[in-house]
């Protein structure tokens, strides 16, 4: 009877300078936590330093598995992956593998940067011979550069595209003509005002003679006109209000937090004064003037743009009829007879005083 | 904050709770109705008068609302892609809880001024299957937002987990994590190379 001879697998015969060739960031580390072989490029993290002889825990800390701090334990973490990294600055990051060695020999630890490879790689300058042909990390770096390099481009990409957005809206918003807000950028203010509710009174202004001007002194002279209304309207409000020019001579401004009757009397009595003066051109003096009508969205529970624009629309007839040059503040009852406000009579007090006859 | 994070709020509010809701939040937070562009950076007041918004139309407290939020950037299938990147972290729940560590690099590395919080995962020393997430961040929200993503990831990978947020004194945040069974159920399904077919 023999005794069978279990079959022992055989060892693998390498020197320390092939299997450095092969697995460069290498450790081998004896029983008692002594560096007996280092890999060439794991060598060059630590310029300078000899690293056979040194103690492995003097040069590294293990991030985990966590409490591994001697040799014995070292040898338990055989087959786990292990988060490492070095004890002095710039405390470079690695993970790794260990096997145990046969016969009692320490450990192998076989170690890659992992997330940080391109900063490792500046930090110890380096080079592409420090890495093996089988190692992806030097694909990683190019992956890196090549993608950012896209990612910038991208980035300049979008930049010019959302400039090119935010000019689009702009022109879209904006009256070509005056430089002034245009009909589709007045509703969407009226909207936002609505929606946020925000209180505002709304004028609308209408020039009064500007077809005379564009028809005696042409169309040039008409623009002129219509340039130098949209200075003084931008003049009289504030950066926050908005100016839009809505039709022809027809003009509506917003103005956020100004819906006391006093306040937008006088405002549309200094845009009334400023339009009234002669405006030269080509040598010639163009007069027009405006009349306007007004309200306020603290008259209503509930300010609807369209009733708002409406009834301004309406204070704004009862001021053409009741003369050139005039202001009416919409009050419910302006609102009674349709025919009423058509007919009315320059100087008539429709709103119980509140149409506002100029001085 | 960075725009991948605002468009990933809009479009929670928007998959969640429908086009109107998120319009109407945009609006509250004076947002365009376009709202974010993810590849552009937004000035984290914005995020904030956002979540403000979000708060007062929907009646919920922020931070389920966070949670939810973290839960949805998991689960939704328009956001596979995020899942699957997060799942490279490990075979299994406590691999990827490890990786998490890894979270901010891995996030530089694909997006260079994406500014994610600082994640540091420790193992309890005394019991089994205990483990806290320590979560800094320039936002306190994050934290809830990761208690969310935690959630869904334990059920991808199929692990029966209890999740708990809390403070600390110093404006992080503790995810106290209680692993109970790493394998409680199958989770979804996995492999490395998925991404590429197709496209």
């Amino acid at each position: 009877m023999s005794a069978a001879r279990a079959p022992t697998a055989p060892v693998l015969p390498v020197g320390l300078d092939a299997l450095g060739r092969l697995m460069p960031m290498s450790l081998w580390v004896g029983p008692r936590g002594i560096i007996h072989g280092a890999g060439p490029t794991l060598a060059k993290l630590f310029a300078g330093q000899t690293l056979i002889g040194a103690e492995f825990f003097d040069l590294f800390v293990m991030l985990r598995p966590r409490n591994v701090g001697d040799p014995s334990a070292l040898v338990q973490c055989g087959g786990q992956r292990l988060k490492l990294r070095l004890r002095q600055p710039p405390h470079t990051g690695l993970r790794g593998q260990c096997v145990a060695l046969t016969g009692g020999q320490g450990v192998l630890l076989n170690m890659s940067f992992g997330i940080a490879v391109a900063d490792a790689v500046r930090d110890h300058r380096l080079t592409d011979s420090d890495f093996t042909p089988t190692d992806l990390a030097v694909e990683m770096l190019y992956l890196i550069e090549a993608k950012s390099a896209a990612m910038e481009e991208l980035r300049r990409l979008n930049l010019r595209l959302q400039e090119a957005r935010a000019a689009a809206e702009n022109q879209a918003l904006t009256d070509a003509l005056t430089g002034l807000r245009n009909r589709r950028a007045m509703d969407l203010a009226l909207e936002d005002a609505a929606q946020r509710h925000i209180a505002f009174g709304l004028l609308h202004v209408d020039l009064d003679r500007f077809k005379q001007v564009n028809d005696t002194l042409g169309h040039a002279a008409g623009d002129h006109v219509l340039a130098h209304v949209a200075r003084i309207l931008r003049e009289e409000t504030r950066a926050d209000d908005t100016v839009a020019r809505v039709g022809g001579d027809e003009f509506v401004l917003i103005l956020p937090g100004l819906t006391s009757g006093r306040a937008l009397n006088r405002i549309a009595e200094r845009i009334i004064r400023q339009i009234e003066a002669p405006v030269r051109f080509d040598g010639q003096l163009c007069r027009v003037s405006a009349s306007i009508g007004m309200t306020s969205s603290v008259h209503y529970p509930a300010p609807r743009p369209d009733r708002l624009l409406s009834d301004a629309d309406r204070a704004l007839y009862v001021s053409k009829n009741r003369g050139r040059g005039r202001y009416t503040l919409f009050t419910p009852s302006l609102k009674g007879d349709p025919a009423c406000h058509c007919r009315a009579e320059p100087g008539t007090a429709q709103g119980q005083g509140a149409p506002g006859a100029r001085a | 904050m960075h725009g991948l994070i605002n468009r990933a709020v809009q479009c929670f509010l928007r998959d969640a709770y429908g086009a109107d809701t998120w319009r109407a939040v945009a609006a509250d937070a004076g947002i365009g109705a376009n709202g974010f562009e993810a590849m552009l950076s937004y000035d984290d007041t914005l995020t904030d008068a956002l979540l403000v918004a979000a708060v007062q139309r929907l009646d919920r407290p922020c931070e389920q609302i966070l949670e939810d939020l973290g839960t949805f950037l998991v689960s939704h299938p328009s956001f596979e892609g995020l899942r699957r990147l997060l799942r490279f972290g490990g075979v299994g729940f406590v691999d990827f809880l490890f990786s998490l560590d890894d979270l901010p690099g891995r996030g530089r590395l694909a997006v260079p001024d994406l500014d994610l919080p600082q994640l540091e995962m420790i193992e309890d020393d005394g019991t089994a299957g205990r483990y806290r997430l320590l979560c800094r961040a320039r936002h306190q929200g994050f934290g809830h937002v990761m208690l969310g993503v935690l959630r869904a990831m334990a059920d991808d990978y199929g692990a029966l987990a209890l999740l708990e947020h809390r403070h600390t004194d110093e404006d992080a945040a503790i995810i106290d994590i209680h692993l109970l069974d790493q394998r409680h159920a199958s989770g979804r399904a996995f492999d490395l190379a998925e991404g590429w077919r197709g496209g």
